[in-house]
């Protein structure tokens, strides 16, 4: 048996992946009821079966009609551009939006094509000032400017 | 006729209406906030039109938490003006850099940029700005007119009506998918399925949460679609060096000739008119009208040697379609409640957010949103027109900022804007999770727009379904049977739609038509 589209092929595994994950999860914890009262298994289990079905018909036809291959996975930009949002929300609340956006800036601009320091750290002073500015002063969200540790803050 | 004037004068009302405004801790009595908002809107519309890189589905979602703080009205003019404000500077890039700013301008880089190669830049910008704004101001009409009949009969939908009708605005949203129809189905299917995640309205059972509290209301829609659209894109254009040569030598002088005046009249109404009707369809809008404008006019035209080699109607038609499409495609959303394309459903979850309940109750119960909304979709075109002829040279500037200066700021605002809706880190994790998947789904082939419809309507759709069966005691042919002809129209319309989309020959076509987009 030969793979003649990987594409499709893993598309096709992905989405029998998830239809089954959907029918087995729903089958276990939640109740079916009947057609005339549905439990809440029942729509899941449906859409689930119909869409490991699917999966199915495109795992098949991947063994038999040819197509393209899968495009090359970039992991830096996947990897920096993930992790500096993380870093953000787990940062924000102890650190306070001024750090958290430096940290955010940096690990996201080091997954680019260049990175240049002097760029990237012009480019987070501005950008600090603008988000604090607009977010917090004009539309008023809640987030801390300060980090925890500093007991008093300057700012507000 | 009578009806849609007075209708429309509630509406004028609104956007011109003084209202006071707060802000950095000042308040001001009359400010015209609702046309600031309008203005706003245009502005960052036709902003990220002209960027490539940045969709309107990625900025609506960005700044759907801004919209927290504002009126519902002020938020649904701005979000709106993003829209439509986009397809005006998409033209714009895709005529001097010969590069889609959006989409739904692919086909004005063919002969926009081969007219701003012979010089005539000038012209071919003001030919996509004087088509896109009679474009708008009939398609406004189009809206006033249609949408109040509609609304009527949606009144009468009961749920078994409305689940045929979700089915088929699903189908049709398949088929305007790109690419393989069976994945895109499966793409619409995984959609519903993510949208059931939380408490189950009808039991009270939290279903697939996995003990986590975060998930007990559900997955925000905000948090999907910026990780499958903002995230996803960001990393795709990483992927490739940049290179963007800018066309600015001259923009020449912008009057159109005589001769383009003429040759440009019957590409606007014709485009216009397509555009127009391509929009109201469930999975229209924009990007499908533009092709299907093109194509019409390359046909019908006694010009269609010249296109592709700078023809003004290759401008002129599709460039008004898009801008008709983007605007009557809020038909749909305005009467049924039903989203046609991504952007909409957007607007639904900002609708939501004001604690409107779309459908076609809004036109009867908050005639002010409605008409005003539709009110500043005409004052919105006027201002891009005004506007934007003397601002060109100011979005080609920005047209040579590079990328790397630019995602790092749509990130940092993107993270905001997740961060803000529960106060909580687990969105922004979410949204990480959900870029993953949206970049994955696009290296195997997958189109992530069906996902996002699927996405709004599953939990609509369940509760319609279990309504309807519930109704009819379990019996599945309520959906079909002559007593329900509407839910049996919906759904016989839907099979039609994809037997014809299975047939081998129209299969063809259609592979054609994207594979001439990519």
């Amino acid at each position: 048996m030969k793979i003649k589209s990987p594409q499709d092929f893993w598309a096709g595994l992905m989405f029998i992946a998830f239809g089954l994950f959907f029918v087995v999860v729903a089958l276990k914890f939640y109740q079916m009821g009947s057609s005339v009262r549905m439990g809440p298994a029942y729509f899941p289990v449906v859409l689930g079966g119909l869409l490991a079905t699917l999966g199915t018909i495109v795992l098949v036809n991947s063994l038999v009609l040819a197509g393209p291959a899968v495009a090359k996975f970039h992991f830096r930009p996947l990897l920096f551009i993930a992790a500096s949002s993380l870093a953000f929300a787990y940062l924000l609340k102890p650190l306070g939006l001024p750090l958290a956006s430096i940290a955010l800036i940096f690990i996201c601009a080091y997954g680019g094509h260049e990175f240049r320091w002097k760029e990237v750290a012009i480019m987070s002073v501005v950008l600090v000032i603008f988000s604090v500015l607009v977010f917090v002063e004009g539309l008023a969200l809640p987030f801390p400017i300060c980090p925890d540790f500093i007991e008093v803050c300057p700012i507000r | 006729m009578d009806g849609i004037f007075s209708n429309l004068a509630i509406g004028f009302v609104e956007v011109f209406k003084l209202q006071p405004v707060t802000m950095w801790g000042m308040t001001l009595q009359h400010v015209p906030f609702n046309i600031i908002m309008c203005l706003i809107g245009c502005l960052l519309g036709t902003l990220i039109g002209v960027l490539p890189g940045i969709g309107p589905v990625a900025t609506i979602a960005m700044l759907l938490p801004v919209t927290f703080n504002l009126s519902p009205i002020a938020a649904l003019i701005m979000l709106a003006g993003i829209y439509y404000g986009a397809q005006y500077g998409g033209s714009t890039t895709a005529i001097l850099v010969n590069i889609p700013g959006e989409s739904s301008s692919v086909v004005t880089c063919l002969d926009g940029y081969q007219m701003a190669r012979q010089g005539r830049a000038g012209p071919a910008l003001a030919t996509a700005a004087i088509g896109s704004f009679f474009a708008g101001c009939v398609s406004t009409l189009v809206v006033a007119m249609f949408a109040p009949p509609l609304a009527e009969v949606a009144l009468k939908f009961g749920p078994a009506e409305y689940f045929s009708l979700m089915v088929l605005g699903l189908v049709a949203a398949v088929v305007l998918a790109h690419g393989s129809l069976v994945k895109a189905i499966a793409m619409v299917i995984l959609g519903l399925l993510l949208g059931l995640v939380g408490t189950d309205v009808n039991s009270g059972v939290l279903r697939f949460a996995f003990g986590i509290s975060e998930l007990a209301d559900g997955i925000g829609f905000v948090t999907v679609a910026m990780g499958m659209f903002g995230i996803c894109e960001i990393i795709a254009n990483l992927e490739q060096k940049e290179h963007r040569e800018v066309f600015t030598s001259s923009v020449g002088k912008m009057m159109p000739s005589k001769e383009d005046w003429k040759r440009m009249v019957m590409p606007i109404i014709r485009g216009t008119a397509l555009g127009s009707a391509l929009g109201i369809l469930p999975g229209g809008g924009a990007l499908l009208a533009s092709f299907g404008a093109y194509t019409l006019e390359k046909k019908v035209s006694k010009y269609s040697h010249e296109f592709g080699k700078g023809a003004i109607e290759g401008v002129a038609a599709p460039e008004s379609a898009n801008n008709a499409g983007a605007q009557t495609s809020f038909i749909p959303l305005l009467t049924l409640g039903i989203p046609s394309n991504a952007v909409m459903a957007l607007m639904i979850g900002a609708m939501m957010i004001q604690g409107i309940a779309p459908g076609p109750q809004v036109m009867t119960e908050r005639p002010q949103l409605f008409w005003g909304m539709i009110c500043s979709m005409w004052v919105g075109n006027l201002m891009l027109v005004i506007l934007n002829l003397p601002l060109i040279g100011m979005w080609i500037k920005l047209l040579s900022v590079p990328y790397r200066y630019l995602y790092p700021s749509i990130l940092l605002f993107m993270a905001i804007g997740v961060f803000s809706i529960s106060n909580q880190p687990f969105d922004c994790f979410l949204m990480a999770v959900f870029g993953l998947l949206g970049y994955v789904c696009v290296k195997l082939g997958c189109e992530p727009a069906p996902l996002i419809l699927g996405f709004i309507l599953g939990p609509l759709m369940e509760e319609n379904l279990r309504r309807a069966m519930l109704l009819s005691r379990g019996d599945p042919w309520v959906f079909i049977s002559p007593s329900k002809p509407i839910s049996m129209g919906f759904l016989l319309a839907s099979v039609a739609l994809l037997v014809i989309i299975a047939a081998p020959a129209l299969r063809k076509k259609r592979e054609e038509v994207f594979v001439e987009e990519t």
